[in-house]
This record gives structure tokens, sequence and C-alpha cells, in this order.
């Protein structure tokens, strides 16, 4: 059973504000989705491998190298910015109360 | 006027070559198609104003009798997850309102090479998160063919635009059925391509082990056109591969085709399984040779599904954080503006996922959720691999039943869930399905058609566009 403490905890992992409401539909939703999927801790299985198997295609490398110009994005990414200040975003510090 | 409804892009093309009609005249005659659909359906979010623009370049070529490819001119919608430079791309969510692309997604990119006609960014499931279009920030699309009724999603807008002849195809992305699902419920063609076969470059991600790019169109023919053109390597995407390396290309006209008898019957409309076996009396008819196969774990696919995919979202969305795009709250410090901003941005659905997602992969629960349907995936896809080697691809419908009536599901996101049921192994084992019509069924008297999912194996799109160009009575 998901109690609502639970539901305050996965959402501050989450970092989600949720209102009193939505707890209590999400402890409904999630404990029915959760008894669905919950089939596959019956799944019997042998030599279990949470390996791919074709690994073949795995860890593709390139070179750590800049393949852009410098400042050739800098204005179109900063335009989609809610607050910049000069080519930097603008943000708060984490916990500081300011 | 021109026969929107008869068009292909291979007669498209012959009739810009022949000069039958300008691709200025094309995209006028879809835009009038626009004009009077497009707002009650809501299937596209915007509608580009340079698309003219593209199209007026066509004409520039086709005057001066320069060489055109065969998608030069043709007009393609795209799903508002996947990014074009200088447009608008938001995946139908708050958090991303006015998020402008600042780069080409690889698939755009070398549509664009090929001169083709991007019409507008269509509407979708939030983060391409449902199965109804009902999720979307900015409402729900309705279904053409009756606008009681959802085109089905995620790619609800692609679907809907293709089937109400307000673009000729469009593009979609499948992570569990999001492509085929909308094709069933709209009469249309969808293909989920094989895992590594397109890049996601410039796609809004979802689940990142089972994200696609998918073609929809009126043929497969056209869907086969629009594969081949985004298809192949990117240094973009690691997942991608060499495709004339890894093809499965057997040339084989008649095919042995495989049926999970035991896992079709269940929670299935009697009409459409009526149609399915109709299906399979076409697919003999036409010389093949139908098997009953057993895929065991099959049944657990959905399940491994939502437990992978909640953790891949949960851990995609940890990115939107509401400083470097779309929409910002303001709060008393920055784990306050994260805390709100991600509260007031993402949807109903989108939160719930997260939430789930979260549950799935924190500590004491990832051993039972995330390892082991990480393992039941892996035997899955070995069940894939020992089936393909008695058959060419296997059958299922693509839905459990026609289009649902909108709210349908409202108060029960489990129930939507299951919708998928047939859908969402393709990805689990990262194989390669289509969903082509195979009939209609009388709900409420309206005709409504319904799917049939035809899978192959990794990279042997070949043998669905075969058997889908036969069932279809193409070319």
């Amino acid at each position: 059973m998901l109690t609502i403490d639970d539901i305050n905890n996965l959402a501050r992992l989450a970092r989600i504000e949720l209102s009193e409401e939505e707890k209590v539909r999400l402890q409904k939703d999630m404990e029915s989705i959760l008894g669905y999927v919950g089939q596959i801790t019956s799944v019997k299985i042998e030599n279990a491998s949470t390996v791919p198997a074709d690994s073949a295609h795995i860890n593709i490398m390139r070179e750590d190298t800049v393949t852009t110009e410098t400042g050739e994005y800098t204005e179109a990414v900063l335009a989609n910015a809610p607050k910049r200040e000069g080519d930097y975003f603008s943000v708060k510090a984490i916990f500081e109360d300011r | 006027m021109i026969d929107l409804k008869n068009l292909s892009i291979k007669k498209t093309h012959e009739h810009l070559l022949n000069k039958d009609f300008s691709a200025v005249e094309l995209l006028s005659a879809y835009r009038e198609n626009i004009d009077e659909r497009n707002a009650k359906l809501n299937a596209y979010l915007e509608v580009f104003d340079d698309a003219i623009e593209s199209a007026k370049a066509v004409d520039e070529k086709i005057a001066k009798e320069e060489k055109i490819s065969e998608l030069a001119g043709i007009p393609i919608a795209i799903k508002d997850i996947i990014l074009y430079k200088g447009h608008l791309a938001t995946a139908a969510s708050k958090i991303l309102a006015g998020h402008r692309a600042v780069y080409d997604s690889t698939v755009v990119k070398k549509l664009k090479l090929q001169d083709i006609v991007i019409t507008g960014r269509t509407n979708q499931d939030e983060f391409a998160h449902g199965s109804s279009g009902e999720h979307s920030a900015y409402g729900p699309t309705l279904n053409p063919l009756d606008e009681t009724r959802t085109p089905g999603g995620s790619s609800s807008g692609s679907a809907a635009t293709v089937a109400a002849h307000m673009s000729l195809v469009a593009l979609g992305t499948d992570t569990g059925g999001s492509v085929r699902l909308p094709a069933s419920y709209c009469g249309i063609i969808g293909l989920k391509p094989s895992y590594g076969a397109v890049s996601r470059y410039g796609i809004v991600a979802m689940g990142s082990s089972f994200d696609q790019v998918g073609p929809i169109g009126k043929t497969v023919g056209d869907v086969e056109i629009i594969f081949n053109a985004i298809k192949g390597l990117d240094a973009h995407d690691s997942t991608t591969r060499d495709y004339e390396k890894v093809v499965i290309r057997h040339g084989k006209k008649k095919m042995k085709i495989g049926i999970p008898r035991s896992f079709v019957g269940k929670g299935v409309n009697a009409d459409v399984i009526d149609r399915f076996a109709d299906a399979e009396q076409k697919l003999k008819a036409l010389g093949h040779e139908i098997v009953d196969i057993d895929l065991p774990n099959i049944s657990n696919a959905l399940a491994v599904y939502y437990i992978l995919i909640l953790a891949e979202i949960s851990t995609n969305l940890a990115r939107f954080d509401g400083m470097r795009f779309g929409l910002h709250k303001d709060g008393v410090n920055g784990v306050d503006e994260y805390l709100k901003s991600r509260g007031a941005g993402f949807g109903p659905e989108a939160r719930r996922r997260i939430m789930l997602g979260t549950y799935v992969l924190s500590h004491g629960y990832y051993d039972a959720y995330y390892n082991k349907a990480t393992a039941v995936r892996e035997i899955i896809k070995q069940e894939f691999k020992n089936v393909f080697k008695d058959v060419d691809a296997f059958i299922t419908p693509t839905g459990t039943s026609p289009a649902p009536k909108l709210g349908a599901h409202s108060d029960d996101p489990l129930a939507e869930y299951l919708l998928d049921i047939f859908t969402v192994s393709a990805n689990v084992a990262q194989v390669c399905a289509i969903s082509i019509p195979m009939g209609k069924v009388n709900r409420e008297d309206t005709d409504l058609p319904v799917g049939l999912q035809i899978t192959a194996p990794q990279f042997a799109e070949d043998t669905l566009f075969t058997l889908g160009k036969q069932f279809l009575g193409e070319e």
C-alpha cells in the first residue's frame, strides 16, 4: 500500500509540486498500475541476465572535440531561456533563500 | 481541383513533372482542407507560414527543368516532438511552451535535403505519453472519421492530418504503439521501424531504449518511400546502424506467417476477431502459409514495457528544469523553482508517469521491478529470435477495438495502457511492425476501421512492405 507519505517522498525526489487532491488521486492510480505491472515479479526466470545478448553494439565512441564554431548557437539557445544575464542562464541558488 | 484522396507520393511526383499542378497549388489544396477542418479536429497545433517558400523553391526548380527528387514538393506534417530549426517544438507540453528548435533533427534534415514541404506541427499526447491524444496540453484531437472518437495516440494529430487529407504524409514517433494505434483507428498505414533504423537525434526523448520515428501515410508505398528517406547511420545517435549492412531482404513473395493464437483471443472485440480471421484467409488466398506460433512471454510484454518506459520517462524528463527553456515559475530558491516549474509545466499524465518511474527506480523496488523487467525483456527478445527462425513475420490485430470514444478512459489510466497490448511487444523486442487497414466494424451506425499488425525481424522492413502491398493490392 502506498501512503500519502510515500507520495510526498516520491514527489520530492521527482521535484514535482502536487496538490493535496492530486496526491489522493495518484495514490489510487499508482496502486492500480503497480498492481498490473507487478505481474512481472512472479515470472520465473533461469539465468537472468540484464545485459543485452547482442552486446556487439555497445560503447560507440567518438573524439571528445568541439564540432561547432564558438558562439554559433549562443543566441538561439539563450533566446529560449526564461531569464538570462549576458551570455549566461540566470538561476537562483539551489538551497539558499534569496 | 486536385484529387487529394487518391494521391500518392509517386503520382504526385508525376503530376509535378507533367505540370498538371504546381507544388504551390498542391500546398494550397491541402491548406483549404486545413482551413475547413482543423479548427474542429485540432490536428495541427501550428501550420507553418514558410511552407509556401519551400513549395515555391520546388516550382522554380521545375520551371528551370532542374532534376528534382521524388519527395520534392511533397507535403508532410511533423509531430510536435520533432525539432525543425527556427520553428516551435513543444511536445504538446506547457513546460516547453515557446520553445523554438535551435537545430534540425536528423529526420528533418534528411527530408529537407530532398526539398520536402513541411506543412506544420501536429498535436499529440504530451511527451507522447498516451494512446488517445487526449493528454495534450492543447486539447484533444478528434478522429476525422467520427468526431466523437479519439484518433488514437500518441501521434494523434499526425494520423488525423493524413486521414483528413490535410497533408499527404506525416511523421510520428512510436515508443509503444504511437504510430500504429492511430493508423489503425484512422484507417491508414503506420510503420514502427526497427530499433536502430532511424535516428532519434532532435526528437524529444521519451523512452530511449524504445523510441523510433515512424511514417504515416495512405499507402504502403508512401510509408516505404519516407522510411527509405529517413533511415540510416547517424553520428548523432549511436544506436543507429548502417542499414544496408544489416538489412534482411529475402525477396520472397510467398511467406510463412505466424499467429500467436492463444494471445490474440483475449480481451479483443468479437468483430475485430472476425476481421482478423478474414485477414488470415486473405493471406492464405495470396499463397502464404499460416502457422500457429508460441511466444510464451508475450503476455508479459506490456508489464515489462510499462516498468521500463516509466523508468526511462522519469529519467529523460529530469532535464526539464524551467531554467533553460519553456515555462518558468518563480520560487524562493532553486529547488523551489524546480518544484513549481515542473509541477505546473507537466500535465497530469506526465506527472503520473514521472511519479511511477521514480517509484520503480527507487531503493528497495529497483530489483523487483526494473531489473526483473530488463531480464524478462531479454527473454522476450530471445523468444522473438527463435520464432523468426521459423516464420518470416507474424500477425495480430493492431488494437483490441476500433477508435474509443473521447473520454472513455479518463478515469482509468490502466485501461488506456491496456490498449497497447498488441503493439508494445515490437518495441520491447526492438523489431519492426506495421499497421494496415483490415476492414471495418460498426459502432453506433458508423463503420470504423481496424488495423492488422504485421511484425517482422529487426531490419526486415522489406517483409512488411511486401506483405502490406500484397494485402492491400497496391501496384
